[in-house]
């Protein structure tokens, strides 16, 4: 499926690993469960290391480790399901985390922009999304009234 | 039981039902499907227009003699109680 | 009242366009039902028993002239001339199509309106007490407040996929006209000892399946503080709420299942470190900002006069007229709950006649109430009898606000998907019974709710009398539950027993009223006696029909 990495189409630098598969060459993206248990393995192998978080795994629980990974990725298992709206937040937020957070799984053309807004910066887009759509999806609402972890100037302060 | 198949228009939400591999908006017009089999196959068909885009929320409902058995089908079929001047029951 | 600059309105046509794009994808068959639903229904639009509805957002039920106009010709042009005024202060129509409603938003968009949010599992429209900036024993009008809320909450990017709705409501003094105990959260503005102002903010109300009241969460928030305090209650509801049973996904399960003093923990917890960045602090400049566009009018020095008593006249003053801050001022109940009519509708004429009526007086602004009414702030007492005589000729002078026939009715199986009984005519029914006045002034303050399912959004748990309609193997059924209320006092309505047919409710409540009316003591009003002597003298009486026909 497509990666959009900085609003363009992108080559992935990743391979998404299973539990049980053997680490391939390169940079690859594992389990929280598998940074756990192969903690000094995964981080001696001097490649990018990415996590790829369940909606249930708050970011939090990866702990110091965090400063180790280059990516994050936030798994969407039903697009209603809306905890890594708060996991992306909070890792840009709170945890200052400035790798790539990428959005995964099933989601919407209409909550591209809240991603976007929340700190994810990289998607794999769903089939029903096309990277026409997903520009498209950025442009729509151009005033926001709220903070979030973009940085963009809510309304409030354009007003003064 | 017999049965008919029922949905709603998608573009304008209004109330119909499924006769000889088309819709009516009237439930009297509705096909009576009178065994499992023709009802399966009359959803199987009706699904073929949701994908086409043409209605949504398709459904069978039991009949009860010529009417709708439960009364939400009855209501759905003419229209709001309280406003008999609304809905299909007020076209006379 | 609030009016939009260029940025409001250029987010609610952004966000009109927005619709009318994905409406059109979904027409082209570009989007099927289930991609397109979420964002339908976060734009306020059902498919219900006969068409779609569209839930209309009025915040803080406050509209003004050129909204009342415009809700008359969408109910025209669109619908069929009629609009539908909710238990959340919004306004429902029945009937739109699909391919208008792009159309009906930007119409809507023109006076400062839309249906954001009315529906999702999202933030949805915050309401306030309808007597805003009119009560006498109102500390501040609450709808700055709510307003501010209302923007912090419109498309938060990480609170739009909650595992539930979410309602927030908020009143301006101690006295409860907000149902703020039944809501996911609710705001009571406070004085505290030192006499300032902040905000108690309540958590875990709500109706439904499982109803709760609500209990306090923070004490005493300071005004600065009201946002990154709210963020931290939508965050831990957000991460914690459950999401494998819709039945138990709301924030009331949540604060029941952790117990305050962990819902407390957590909440406090995120509230440190969103204040400490700062980002969602209120500064004064902006709260003043926006309590301007509430300021009442002046009012003049005038005196108070002696209310009519008599006559037509006399008995809607006594009914539906309440004092006022102001001496020489009042506010005025307008009850669309004429006899025999449905509660809260109300037809194009009516609405336009309304709205021409606030011009001829000079009334900016007219409030819907959780109630199904609309209320008139700031009357001079002495155009009272102009007002009525208006009222009178457009069919809304119904001299009932606050008695038994001004009941409080969900739409139920005559429109509502969910429903499993109809309703409304048993609202009808109820009215009619007790349309006597006299009868209905002897019984007194009297909160008749009814629901057609157990979804409540006839707020069935909190009436004095309560009325659930179920589906008994294809019957409509109705359980009676007593001793419900919604105001400061709250409580939760106690089931009485088995359901009562269609053609049994009215009697069995009746027996319970005349019960009441001879058993209470002096100045209780029904809720009093109820709790005074509890559910047994009720339900004897009210099942006595069917102990007769078993003997």
């Amino acid at each position: 499926m497509p990666l959009i990495k900085d609003g363009q189409l992108a080559d992935d630098i990743y391979t998404a690993v299973d539990d049980a598969a053997p680490l391939p060459e390169g940079p690859v993206i594992v389990s929280l469960k598998r940074l756990r248990a192969e903690r000094e393995a995964l981080l001696g192998r001097n490649q990018k290391l990415g996590v790829k978080l369940t909606s249930e795994e708050s970011p939090e629980s990866i702990g110091s480790d965090l400063d180790r990974l280059s990516l994050v990725v936030l798994e969407f298992p039903k697009f209603r399901d809306g905890r890594p709206f708060s996991w992306a937040r909070i890792l840009r937020t709170r945890l200052k985390f400035e790798g790539e957070v990428r959005a995964s799984g099933d989601f919407l053309y209409d909550q591209i922009a809240f991603l976007v807004r929340v700190g994810c910066d990289s998607f794999v887009l769903p089939p029903a999304l096309t990277p026409e759509l997903f520009q498209r999806a950025l442009g729509e609402m151009s005033l926001v009234y709220q903070p979030a972890a973009d940085g963009k100037k809510i309304i409030r302060d354009l007003r003064a | 039981m017999a049965q008919k198949l029922t949905a709603n228009r998608l573009i304008d939400g209004t109330v119909l039902y499924w006769r000889g591999g088309g819709w009516t908006e009237s439930f009297a017009e509705g096909e009576i499907l009178p065994t499992e089999e023709a009802a399966q196959a009359a959803l199987a068909a009706a699904r073929e227009d949701v994908a086409r885009n043409l209605v949504v929320g398709v459904y069978l409902l039991e009949l009860k003699g010529e009417a709708p058995l439960k009364e939400r089908e009855i209501i759905r079929a003419f229209g709001p109680s309280i406003r008999p001047d609304l809905g299909k029951q007020a076209r006379g | 009242m609030y009016r939009y600059d260029e940025f409001d309105a250029t987010f609610v046509r952004e966000r009109t366009e927005q619709f009318r794009y994905q409406v059109e994808r979904r027409l082209k068959g570009e989007l099927n039902e289930d991609q397109f639903k979420p964002f339908r229904l976060m734009n306020g639009l059902y498919l219900q028993l006969h068409a779609y509805m569209l839930r209309v957002a009025v915040p803080y039920g406050t509209l003004s002239a050129p909204q009342m106009r415009m809700l008359a010709h969408i109910a025209r042009k669109y619908d069929r001339g009629y609009g539908h005024f909710t238990t959340r202060q919004n306004i429902q129509y029945n009937w739109p199509k699909l391919k208008d409603v792009p159309d009906i938003l930007a119409e809507l968009a023109t006076v400062e309106m839309h249906a954001i949010q009315t529906s999702g599992n999202c933030i949805r429209n915050v309401t306030a007490d309808h007597f805003a900036g009119a009560a006498a024993e109102e500390i501040e009008d609450p709808r700055p407040v709510a307003e501010i809320v209302r923007q912090w909450s419109s498309l938060h990017p990480e609170f739009t996929f909650l595992p539930r709705k979410f309602k927030v409501a908020v009143s301006g003094g101690p006295q409860d006209r907000a149902a703020l105990r039944f809501h996911d959260l609710a705001i009571e503005i406070v004085k505290n000892d030192a006499g300032r102002v902040g905000y108690r903010i309540l958590v875990g109300g709500g109706m439904g399946r499982t109803p709760y009241i609500g209990y306090v969460i923070g004490d005493f928030v300071e005004k600065p503080d009201l946002l990154s305090f709210l963020e931290a209650v939508l965050r831990v509801y957000n991460e914690n709420g459950r999401r494998d049973n819709i039945y138990k996904a709301r924030i009331k399960i949540l604060a029941h299942a952790l117990g305050e003093s962990e819902m407390r923990e957590r909440v406090l917890r995120e509230f440190s470190e969103i204040k400490r960045s700062g980002t969602l602090q209120v500064p004064e400049a902006e709260r003043a900002r926006i309590a301007a566009y509430f300021a009442p009018p002046a009012f003049e020095t005038l005196p108070d006069t002696v209310l009519p008593k008599d006559g037509a006249l006399g008995q809607w003053v006594t009914s539906n007229v309440h004092k006022h801050r102001a001496p020489g001022y009042a506010l005025a109940t307008i009850s669309l709950k004429p006899i025999g009519g449905v509660p809260g509708d109300i037809s194009h004429e009516q609405l336009d006649g309304v709205a021409e009526l606030m011009d001829d007086f000079g009334y900016e602004e007219i409030r819907a109430s959780h109630e199904q009414n609309l209320v008139l702030p700031h009357v001079k007492q002495s155009d009272l009898p102009a007002v009525f005589a208006r009222l009178q000729a457009l069919g809304l002078a119904t001299p009932n606000a606050g008695l038994i026939s001004d009941i409080i009715c969900c739409p139920g199986l005559d429109y509502c998907d969910l429903a499993n009984a109809r309703s409304i005519p048993i609202a009808q029914k109820l009215a009619e019974r007790f349309a006597d006045l006299d009868r209905q002034h002897n019984i007194g303050e009297f909160k008749l709710k009814i629901s057609g399912c157990i979804n409540a959004c006839g707020h069935h748990h909190a009436g004095h009398i309560g009325i659930l309609g179920v589906d008994k193997k294809g019957v409509e059924f109705y359980q009676l539950q007593l001793g419900g209320s919604a105001a400061e006092d709250a409580s939760i309505g106690d089931i009485m027993g088995p359901g009562f047919g269609e053609h049994e409710i009215v009697d069995a409540v009746e027996r319970v009223v005349d019960l009441y009316v001879k058993l209470r003591q002096p100045g209780e009003r029904f809720l009093d006696t109820y709790r005074r002597i509890g559910m047994e003298p009720f339900k004897n009486i009210a099942y006595q029909e069917q102990l007769h026909a078993a003997h």
